[in-house]
Formats: C-alpha cells, structure tokens, sequence
C-alpha cells in the first residue's frame, strides 16, 4: 500500500495539529492582522498578532485550508510566540529552506514546525506549508503597524 | 464493456507506467487527455515530409503543407457537421475561441443597457472575456442560476433571457459538475428574442457526437488537448453570417489581401481571422485524433463513458461522507465526478490518491464562480475517457477508501 508513504508528509504530529489547532480564533486586540488567500486551491488564512515593544505578546489564525497549510499555521504560533519581529522573519526564511529540503541551524526554535521538512518531496504542496508564514511576514512588514491589512495574493 | 480497452491502451505509451510504485491510472481528463500513436506518428510524419509554411509558397512542400493543413479543416468541419469550411477556424484553445468571438462579436453588436447572460457553471474563459466587453460596452452580464442538483435552471432561464440579451454564452458538458446542458433549447430560446447563441464545447466535443447545425449554435468552442490531439489548437466555429460582420483579432500575416500604407484588406473566411504562421502540426494531429475518434464511434465514446459512471457512481454513494455535485441521474452526465469527503480537504484526496498512482485533480477547476455558488473553497475531480476501464474504477474507490481511512482514523 503506498499509502505508507504518505508517512512522510503527514506524520502524526501534523495531523494533530491540523485536528487540534493552537491558538485558533481571534485576539481581542490585535496590533496586526492580515488576510492571505491561495487562488490556486482557494486556502484562506488570516493571522492577528499583538505586538509590543517589538515582541510578538500573542498571535491566533483562522482560515481554510488543507491539512497542511492549517497545521503549518498552527505550528508557526507556536514557533513565534514571544520571538522579536527579527526573530520571526529570519525563523520564516529557515522554514522556508526546511521545505525546500535544506539543512538549518534553527531546527530547536523552529520546534513542530521541522515535521514539515518532508513536504520538500511534495512540490505541488511547498505553497500551502509556506501560506501562513508569508502571511506572517506580510503582517510584519513596515514594522507590524497596520491594521485591517487585506492582501488577497500568496 | 463497449470498446476494446485492453488493446485501446497500448496507443497510448504514457498510460503504461509506474508512478509512486503504482500503475498509473490516469483521470485528470477534463483538464487534458493523453496522445494516441496515431496522433504522435501523424505530426512526426507531418515534419518528416511536408513541413512548410502554408499558403505561403509556390515549392512542393509548401503546397503540400497547405493542403494538409486545409484537409484538417475539412475533417473539423465534418466531424461537427459545420456547413462549410469557412465557418471553422483554427484557433489556439477555446480560450482563444472565446475571446475572439467575445471581442469581435460584442463590439459589433453590444450597446449601453444591453445584457449577456451566462450562468453559474462557467469556466472561467466563458466568463472574464465578457466581464471585459461588458465594461467595455457598458452591458450588464448576468447568470443564470442552478438546480439544487448543479443543472442550469431552466425556468432562471427562461427568466434571465429577454428583449435586452444579446448574447448567451453557456458551456455544452459543465467541468465540474458533468451535466450536459439543452443547448438547441436555449439557442431557440434567444434567437426567439434576436439574441446570439455562443456555446463553450471544450467538455462535449470529446465526448459525445456534436452537430453544430443541429444544435443552431451561432458559435461553439472547442479545444483540441482535451480530445486526444496537442496542445495548443483548437476550433472556433461561426455562422458565416456574424464572421463576415466581425473584425479578426489578430492583424499581420497571412491573414490580408492588400496591404497600402494607412489600411489593408482582409482575406475571405476563414483565413480573415487566422493571422500569423498557424499551427500546422497542431491542426494535422487534431485531425488525426479526429479519425481515431470517429474509428471508435462518438456515440460509443460516450456509452464508454456512462458505462464506467453508473458503475462508480453507487459504489461512491456508499463511502460514507462524500458528496458528489452534479446530478446524481447518470443519463444526465458525463464522465466527470466533482465531490468531497467531508472533513478531509480535497488537496490531501489529491496527494493521497496520487501516492496510490491515481491522478484526479484538485482545486477550483478555473470556475470561482461555481465553488462559491456551492460554497466550496475547492473539490476533488475525477475524469474519465476512452481508455479508462473497470479496473481503473475500482482503483479509484479503493484509493478513495484508503484515504479517507487515512485522514480521518489517522496513523496505525
Ligand atoms: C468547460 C471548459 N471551457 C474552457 C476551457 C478552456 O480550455 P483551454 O484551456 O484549452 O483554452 C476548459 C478547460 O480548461 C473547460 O473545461
């Protein structure tokens, strides 16, 4: 059955996290929030954090999407909670070499994150694990001020 | 079964492989279907022995180019019992077809207040290209809604179609949905209110026999990749009498008589509309996947299909929590199946199934419109043809199975 080999791509953590995901819902105040949409398959992800002195306090999403892109949301919160804005953009471009299949120094800060490595042999799907971390850094650009911002493009 | 599949198949080299350890079974069909030898060997002998630019030159493989070129033309105009070959043009895709007739068409005949009415079901290149001359012109473009079972709404129709409807563009078999819509009904419908009736045939015309004449169809598109043939022809067919009032698209070679310094004159039909250096081989292989076609029998081409439908259509009824839009009569449908398991999104169906070696598709399928209107992000879509089989249905249902297992019972 090669269904096994689906193994590599959802291991048991990712479904987990797709099925219970952390810190979905809404903050009740939200610095940032952003809306980012794949027109290709259709996936929605919205991401809000509060952001004070520089320091990402809380962070929730919520959207629609496949297994991996909702999971890859839900580890992302939990990778940069509490992580400068500097932090959280150099730990999105470390995840986004993870998914391409290169190596990284930051696999500890990266946590849960890392299971999605084996998306690397799955090219159609690199675009769904990098949604919400281009929602992230969308939503950190120009220092994380705006409010309300809606970007309808991956 | 009506045709002889297992000898079918071999034609088709790409069929007979291993993907993901897997035998591949192929049902991404109504995105494009694969190439039989007859029509690889047709192109290849094409440029082994003829290639040349067409109308062009007065050597021998010139002359020879030109007319297997034409002879193509002759072969589309009678496998879609067009009136003349005047009335088939050669074009890139429906794509192309659709736009040059939304551009050419609507700028003759569209005013301010004027309606184009199409419907909910469209593919997206039957619809953009008449969002764009409605702005245009400053003509309302309006839908016709759907049955809850995805059938176009009949009674919508009859509503949706008046005095003010210029133009009613509608798709013969939906992508998505595989219904098969009454076009001389809705032709008669708006020629009654002196509308034109435009028809998007990419998913009929490899399925099933299409009469252009029969259906009174002012336009009907079609594209070459999705019947066998390459990528990068198709047919645009037009009642003589619209063609000769529209302007072409595309301006250069090929395409005019007289050229002075301020203006030119256009060739007669249908050469008028196909300026630049064709695609000659595109036209010769699409012939030659006509004549496979019509070997077979479009007629059985289509009891294929149905057949391969009514026997997965009750085995996916019994997996328990897929749903399947479209109607669930196979009589009224193609080989199409759109669905979804709940809980698992149609992108992992996809990847899973792909790792078991069956191919369907996953997404919007170019028709936004439609997943709102049944207000789903995206679906799963298998598709059959000619050289699927019975074996390949099941594959398809016990793949189906797996993953659902997959999902949603998670990892053993
Ligand atoms: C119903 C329908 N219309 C139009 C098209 C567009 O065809 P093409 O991409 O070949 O131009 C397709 C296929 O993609 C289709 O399924």
């Amino acid at each position: 059955m090669a269904l096994t080999k689906l193994d590599q791509l959802y291991r048991a953590v990712i479904l987990d996290h797709s099925q219970s995901p952390r810190r979905r819902g809404e903050l009740d105040k939200a610095t940032t929030q952003i809306e980012l949409k794949n027109p290709t398959c259709g996936d929605v992800i919205q991401v809000q954090l509060a952001l004070e002195n520089n320091t990402i306090t809380d962070v929730r999403f919520d959207g629609s999407g496949c297994t991996i892109s909702m999971a890859s949301a839900s580890m992302m919160t939990d990778a940069i909670l509490n992580k400068t804005v500097e932090e959280a953009l150099a730990l999105s471009e470390q995840f986004s070499q993870v998914v391409l299949g290169n190596e990284t120094e930051k696999k500890r800060e990266l946590g849960d994150a890392m299971m999605l490595s084996g998306v690397s042999k799955f090219p159609a799907r690199i675009k769904c694990a990098t949604l919400s971390w281009k929602a992230l850094e969308k939503a950190l650009a120009d220092g994380g001020t705006g409010v309300d911002n809606q970007l309808t493009h991956e | 079964m009506t045709l002889p599949y297992d000898k079918l198949r071999e034609d088709f080299v790409i069929l007979n492989q291993i993907v993901n350890d897997e035998p591949l079974v192929y049902l991404d069909n109504a995105a494009t279907t694969q190439k039989p030898q007859a029509v690889l060997k047709a192109m290849e002998t094409y440029y082994h022995t003829s290639n040349a630019n067409v109308h062009r030159g007065v050597h021998t493989l010139a002359e020879r180019a030109t007319t297997q070129y034409e002879a193509a033309r002759e072969t589309v105009r009678r496998f879609i019992n067009a009136k003349e070959t005047a009335e088939t043009l050669f074009t890139r895709g429906t794509t192309t077809s659709l736009n040059w007739v939304a551009k050419g068409l609507g700028e003759v005949i569209l005013e301010p207040g004027d309606e184009i009415v199409i419907s909910y079901m469209e593919h997206h290149s039957n619809i953009i290209p008449w969002q764009q001359m409605a702005k245009k012109k400053q003509a309302t473009l309006k839908y016709i809604e759907l049955t809850e079972d995805g059938q176009l709404d009949m009674a919508d129709a009859r509503e949706k179609i008046t005095d003010k409807t210029k133009i009613l563009s509608l798709t013969h078999v939906s992508n998505v949905l595989g219904v098969v819509n009454p076009i001389k009904e809705l032709a008669d419908m708006v020629h009654a209110k002196g509308g034109v009736m435009v028809v998007d045939g990419a998913q009929a015309v490899p399925h099933m026999p299409v009469d252009v004449q029969a259906l009174d169809a002012d336009f009907y598109a079609f594209s070459g990749h999705k019947m066998l043939a390459p990528t990068g022809i198709g047919v645009l067919y037009g009642k003589r009498e619209w063609l000769e009032k529209m302007d072409p698209q595309e301006f250069g070679g090929e395409m005019i008589d007289f050229v002075e310094l301020q203006d030119s004159t256009w060739k007669e039909l249908p050469w008028k509309f196909e300026g630049g250096t064709p695609n000659m081989a595109g036209a010769i292989g699409l012939a030659a996947a006509i004549d496979y076609l019509e070997n077979i029998g479009m007629s059985k081409v289509m009891e294929h299909e149905q057949e391969l439908v009514k026997y997965v259509m009750p085995k996916l009824a019994e997996i328990e929590g897929l749903t399947i839009f479209g109607p669930e009569d196979v009589a009224d449908r193609t080989g199409v199946i759109a669905f979804n398991i709940d809980g698992v999104h149609p992108h992992d169906v996809a990847t899973a199934m792909d790792m078991e070696g069956v191919a369907v598709r996953a997404g919007h399928h170019c028709a936004q419109p439609l997943m709102t209107y049944l207000n789903q992000p995206a679906t799963a879509r298998a598709s059959f043809y000619i050289y699927n089989t019975i074996a390949d249905a099941d594959t398809f249902v016990d793949a189906l199975k797996a993953t659902k297992e997959f999902f949603l019972n998670g990892l053993n």
